[in-house]
């Protein structure tokens, strides 16, 4: 689960690893050896992806007749979400979500971050990034509380920095708190995959690059961008991906004021569990399982390819 | 030095400075706040106090959820680590049928079956095997979750071992048993030590699960208490949250630190919180 794990999948390159039994396991200790993991993977994870298209054509609620026994309803919960105005807000709200803080904000600053701390004093390279990491590692709820408490319309430090108090932030501009709060939390991973992708450009040619008078952007743009261009793809594929299915902007405004921030994932929370319609929002999850599917597949052909 | 030289110096520690202060500045209150008498949510230097942090410690749940998230944690760490472990050793070492195949779908697997795509079909299993408001339930849908991506982590490390190890242990004569105790087992330490604190920090952190499955108050991790504090009819309890959030975020850091310095962070492994 990517709330739960954010796993940066491993190259696949390795899937072709060694494979001599030279402990003289035997095929079928092996399969014993596997056989645990793949049955809680199995229960806990493909079992509710693959349950999540049987109840998406229910009529399944949390209360009520159809709590007891609900009936097949076919694909209307599908045509159903083609004329709901408020789960097209919310994929419209999440195409700006991750547009803005994934696409636009932690790729350039993450890439800003690996560029500029390259060439910066080993003390400051050191600082920056550790504060870096620290928004990357805290607990969510934490750091939804302190953007709660940055964002306050009384005593914010926001509105103290900016002498705007009285602005309530997170209900005049939700979205772009949201936006701002997860470049500030996902940024780190952009750095520090940059960081490394930025090793495999040639000192030669960034020397060459100076030494005929290019401009930092000249450089950034002619020589190191097609090196690392792959790096750019894939990790703009997978922090989109966290991004769309992250649960954390309900920490935040819990999808208010009046649905101005409520992404899929809230979305799929409030029509589950404050509505009740489980049948629905099962319908949506899996409309997002599909998306994630692509968005991974895609992912990994690209890895591959590189490699 | 050109004056051009100077401006864009200027510029850049300009930007750095901005940008530090971008990712500090939301920080501070969590270093100020615990120890102020009267804190607020803003940030101000605070009138030193640790009486905060003796009103946390007397909170009916405080505690007791950090006790909660404990046993979560653990258990969940526990479970991931060992079921890993055989699994990514079996799967580097022995040429299983359609391993290629199993592999590739547990690396989808990690990515795509997500808390919020899966959360109604977990709601509504959980429920129906009875286990909404059990901690264990939590554990297992949080190992679930997050042992695919821990298979790859620890096989990419099992991979990176010498077979030459276990080949001179098997000349001398060493049962598959003790190859896999005695030389396997202290090789791999470093590896599962990652994964052990990385299944912990992911698990302490994680809001969705338990927030989704427990009901009742005094069965809840920290994670989602702190939510519980901003709820309680608007009238945050502010000595408590702030204290909660630093003694909640400390194992975390610490944790993160430690595998950091022993083992140095393997980013290929996406080591995350």
């Amino acid at each position: 689960m990517a709330t739960t794990t954010e796993p940066a999948p491993v190259q696949p390159a390795r899937v072709r690893g060694p494979a001599q039994d030279v402990a003289g396991l035997g095929i079928s200790r092996a399969l014993g050896f596997v056989a645990p993991a793949l049955l809680l993977i199995g229960a806990f994870l493909v079992f509710p992806a693959v349950w999540t298209i049987y109840i998406g054509i229910t009529n399944y609620r949390l209360t009520g007749v159809e709590a007891v026994s609900p009936s097949i309803v076919g694909l209307s919960n599908y045509t159903k979400a083609l004329n709901d105005a408020l789960f097209h807000n919310a994929l419209w709200l999440t195409c700006l979500f991750v547009l803005g803080s994934a696409v636009i904000g932690q790729n350039i600053l993450g890439f800003a971050l690996a560029w500029t701390m390259r060439r910066a004093r080993p003390a400051v390279r050191r600082t920056v990034e550790a504060l870096v990491l620290l928004a990357w590692i805290l607990p969510s709820t934490v750091v939804a509380y302190l953007w709660i408490a940055f964002f306050d319309r009384d005593t914010g430090t926001l509105n103290s920095i900016l002498g705007t108090q009285g602005t309530a932030w997170l209900i005049d501009y939700p979205m772009v708190c949201l936006v701002l709060f997860n470049t500030w939390r996902g940024t780190a991973f952009s750095m520090m995959l940059y960081s490394s992708a930025l090793q495999a450009v040639p000192p030669s040619q960034l020397e060459s690059a100076r030494m005929f008078g290019a401009s930092g952007w000249q450089t950034v743009r002619d020589v190191v961008f097609p090196h690392i261009r792959g790096h750019v793809l894939t990790n703009t594929l997978l922090i989109s991906l966290w991004t769309a299915n992250d649960f954390s902007p309900f920490l935040l405004t819990k999808g208010g004021p009046n649905h101005e921030s409520e992404t899929v994932p809230v979305y799929i929370y409030n029509v589950a569990l404050q509505g009740g319609e489980l049948g629905y929002s099962s319908a949506i999850s899996f409309l997002l399982l599909i998306a994630n599917l692509l968005v991974a597949l895609l992912y990994l052909r690209l890895l591959r390819r590189r490699s | 030095m050109t004056p051009a030289y100077v401006v864009r110096r200027i510029g850049f520690y300009v930007l750095i400075c901005a940008i530090t202060l971008f990712f500090a500045v939301p920080m501070l209150w969590l270093a100020s706040a615990p120890f102020d008498a009267s804190p607020g949510l803003g940030v101000h230097w605070p009138d030193w106090t640790l009486d905060n942090f003796r009103e946390t410690l007397a909170h009916p749940y405080a505690m007791h959820s950090m006790v909660n998230s404990l046993l979560i944690c653990v258990t969940t760490a526990v479970a991931v680590t060992a079921f890993a472990a055989l699994a990514s050793y079996a799967l580097s070492r022995v040429r299983l049928p359609g391993r290629d195949a199993l592999l590739y779908g547990l690396l989808l697997l990690s990515s795509v079956v997500t808390g919020t795509a899966a959360m109604v079909p977990i709601f509504v299993m959980m429920f129906q095997l009875g286990l909404i408001d059990s901690r264990f339930g939590v554990a297992l849908v949080m190992t679930g979750g997050l042992l695919p991506a821990a298979i790859f982590i620890l096989k990419d490390f099992v991979d990176a071992v010498p077979k030459s190890y276990e080949e001179s242990a098997r000349v001398f004569g060493a049962s598959t048993g003790q190859i896999l105790r005695d030389v396997v087992l202290p090789v791999a330490r470093p590896g599962l030590a990652t994964i052990l604190v990385w299944a912990f920090v992911n698990s302490w952190g994680n809001f969705l699960v338990p927030f989704l499955l427990i009901r009742s108050i005094e069965k809840q991790p920290g994670a989602v208490l702190l939510q519980t504090f901003t709820d309680e009819g608007g009238s945050a309890n502010l000595s408590v949250i702030p204290v909660f959030s630093l003694l909640f975020s400390i194992p975390v850091v610490v944790l993160y630190l430690l595998v950091n310095s022993r083992y140095g962070f393997r980013f290929h492994g996406g080591i995350k919180s």
